[in-house]
């Protein structure tokens, strides 16, 4: 069988599965529909909570992100423990509070708590932008793994994703997407899994991927520790060490605050908190999730720095044992030739990896490129295309004076820089010849860098698309509910009948479906950078204003919605100056480089001033205007208290 | 004790148990894991240096115990205070 027949089969079972799901746990009422009618068991809610948090970002990206980073991979611990380090606090200050709350979105107990209808609506319009954004992400995924995997277009995988989208998330509501994502947890987990232990076998002889990261390479017999011959062989080449301390101290932790608070303040995550019986589940369920989160989190740095070690002895096989210059680099004629190395040209296809002979010696060398050599290519193949360019008849003359210039200053950059003990010139060097490695690709070419065998390589296309829709279905729930229970009934109808909240809910989460896809279809091209934005917004907005309506019976409705829109457009205003207006490129009013950040805050880690700006005006405002009436302060002492919960009211 | 039965006094435990817990949230992600990774660098967690191995992996692994403990406190606390379900 080949693979692209097994793939199709594994993964048409997982979908058969999905939709086996969703015609058993139909909703019929708006309590099944929006909080699975708080009947869902807390080990259960913590599975279908972490394939609801993990996304295609942490399935497909994170690991190769980790892998790659040019600052190497301590930086970006920022992530793991970010995306961790926030069910700590959904669980300690949030989960277990709202849960008690009893209703079913996040903008209704901001709109009860701070006695306004304005309070809800700015919740309301917070929340739309940012599970809009991160559902982008989602549908992309959904159409590379496709496009990947099953030979189809990448439009045609969108579609065909939401297609599966609609109909167990319009059908079943949050009692068919929460049971799905329970299925669709352990396929994601198995997929993850199973090519990390490999891996890890084969690197460090350790059959847990968490061992082996602080293991020994057993292919130079193991008294190396892994970590250490990952460092000498990356620094050898030019890249920075790998475990390297952070550039920028102050940034990282920024970094990690902003996404620890933003994982908080997700609403698609908190609303999750609803659907289980009572409060001390609500806390128990938050502890699940983070088992089930730490399944994968915990291997991502494993898989992540082995990948890198892999991929690097790959391209440069002296490596292994010794220097990565005791052999030459690996040969055009073993690419393709040798079945075990097919993978690179596979993944050349996708447009993930590109290689280049741009020296012409049949072998690829893969270093990093010294910021002077790099100026000076980049200044070379402007001043060529300038030439190119002209118009007939033009005078070419000082064109082609400017490109030889350039040449003569790429010359004297190869003949400077320095790759193993010699200048680059003298080794006939012109530049790193493995010219692109996607991010993207460590995680999904994982088990083909590694041989596994075809059932593994389905399995893991299986498992990203289950990351992918199960985050995109809990994403489309929260815009629904937002817009039929906070909108329609919240303030257009209230009056509307249990029915047709029901159809209004199924109504909002088709036209959501429709606008993602055609998001998904047409991506703004910044598709990476609003995952950042929607972190920022959350953390800059929900977060602090859910805090200070639990913890504090002082700060009022002035104080919450001077605070949430401070927090929106400061956190919208800061990465808009780096990134562009709107993300349109070309808007931004500052370069997008560490050396023109303010105080060296990256537009990455920007929620956390956010959130202490949100603070701190909520606060003043509210000291300089009327406490909150005496019914709200009623209202946030019986949250205090687990007893009464009960089930959920409808209002 | 009267006041044992008091939901300010059930707040006022709840509030400490929250702070030191997140006293050990802090110190183990953004103090072991990133500031005071310098500081630590001779210390190692086999092949990876105490700092690094607490951002990668070990924070984690305290995050979970941490939510674990917090809510048997927490189930021990209601039920001191008779605020249970």
């Amino acid at each position: 069988m080949d693979q692209f027949t097994l793939n199709l089969i594994v993964v048409g079972i997982t979908f058969a599965i999905y939709i086996g799901i969703a015609i058993w746990a139909r909703a019929g009422t708006t309590a099944e529909f929006y909080a699975a009618g708080q009947g869902v068991p807390p080990v259960l809610n913590g599975m279908a909570t972490g394939a609801d948090w993990m996304s295609a970002a942490s399935f497909i990206s994170m690991a190769g992100i980790i892998a790659l980073a040019p600052a190497g991979g301590y930086e970006q611990s920022a992530f793991l423990m970010g995306w961790t380090g926030g069910y700590v606090l959904l669980a300690l200050l949030l989960a277990p509070y709202l849960r008690k709350f009893g209703k079913f979105t996040v903008p209704e107990f901001i709109g009860d708590r701070f006695y306004s209808g304005g309070a809800r609506l700015v919740a309301v319009i917070c929340l739309i932008i940012i599970s809009v954004t991160y559902v982008i992400g989602q549908m992309r995924g959904v159409g590379v793994t496709f496009s990947r995997f099953l030979e189809v277009s990448t439009d045609t995988g969108l579609y065909i994703g939401a297609a599966i989208v609609f109909a167990y998330a319009v059908l079943g509501g949050m009692k068919g997407i929460t049971y799905t994502q329970v299925a669709q947890y352990v396929v994601l987990i198995i997929a993850y899994t199973i090519p990390a232990i490999f891996i890890s076998l084969s690197l460090t002889g350790s059959f847990l991927p968490q061992l082996g990261l602080i293991g020994g390479y057993a292919p130079s017999g193991g008294d190396v520790a892994m970590l250490t011959k990952l460092d000498q062989v990356v620094t050898e080449l030019g890249f920075k060490a790998y475990t390297s301390e952070s550039a920028n101290m102050f940034n990282m932790f920024l970094f990690t605050m902003s996404l620890m608070i933003g994982t908080a303040g997700l609403p698609h995550v908190i609303i999750r908190f609803f659907t289980v019986p009572k409060v001390a589940d609500a806390r128990s369920s938050a502890g699940w999730s983070l088992v089930f989160i730490a399944l994968l989190y915990t291997v991502a740095p494993a898989v992540g720095s082995m990948a890198r070690l892999n991929l690097t002895t790959t391209f440069w096989p002296g490596a292994v044992t010794g220097s990565a210059f005791s052999a030459p680099a690996l040969s055009i004629a073993d690419i393709e030739s040798k079945p075990e190395l097919s993978w690179i040209n596979t993944w050349k296809t996708t447009g993930l990896l590109a290689y280049e002979d741009k020296n012409g010696d049949g072998l690829i060398q893969y270093f990093n490129e010294p910021a002077a050599l790099v100026a000076a290519n980049k200044a070379l193949a402007d001043a060529t295309k300038a030439l190119t360019d002209a118009a007939e008849g033009a005078d070419k003359a000082p064109l082609e004076a400017a490109v030889a210039t350039a040449t003569t200053a790429v010359d004297a950059a190869l003949a400077e820089a320095q790759l193993g003990g010699q200048s680059m010139a003298a080794q006939g060097l012109r530049g790193n010849e493995l010219t692109k490695i996607d991010n993207d690709m460590m995680v999904l070419a994982n088990p083909e860098i590694a041989a596994l065998p075809a059932w593994v390589v389905a399995l893991v296309a299986a498992g990203a698309l289950a990351a992918a829709l199960s985050t995109a279905a809990g994403l489309l729930l929260a815009i629904s509910s937002a817009i039929s229970h906070d909108l329609i009934k919240g303030s257009i109808n209230p009056n509307i009948s249990e029915k047709g909240e029901l159809l209004a809910a199924r109504v909002a989460m088709s036209f959501a479906i429709v606008v993602a896809t055609y998001l998904g279809l047409n991506p703004p091209g910044f598709a990476a950078q609003v995952v950042a934005l929607a972190f920022g917004l959350a953390a800059a907005t929900i977060f602090p204003v859910l805090m200070m309506g639990i913890f504090s019976k002082r700060i009022n409705k002035e104080g919450a919605i001077v605070g949430m829109l401070v927090g929106l457009v400061f956190t919208s205003l800061y990465i808009f100056a780096y990134k562009g207006m709107f993300f349109v490129p070309g808007t931004n009013w500052l370069p997008d480089t560490p050396a023109n950040y303010i105080f060296g805050i990256s537009p990455l880690s920007i929620g956390t001033i956010g959130a202490v700006l949100n603070f701190a005006s909520a606060y003043i405002v509210s000291m300089a205007t009327k406490a909150p009436p005496a019914h709200v302060v009623e209202l946030i002492e019986s949250i205090r208290v687990p007893k009464g919960a009960g089930a959920a009211t409808a209002h | 004790m009267a006041d044992r039965t008091s939901s300010s006094a059930y707040w006022a435990a709840n509030v400490r148990v929250i702070l030191i817990s997140l006293a050990v949230w802090f110190f183990c992600s953004f103090g072991l894991g990133i500031i005071l990774r310098p500081a630590l660098k001779g210390i190692m967690v086999g092949g990876a240096d105490l700092g690094f191995w607490f951002a990668q992996n070990g924070s984690i692994y305290v995050f979970l115990v941490l939510i674990g403990v917090y809510a048997w406190k927490m189930n021990k606390l209601d039920k001191e205070f008779g605020v249970e379900e």
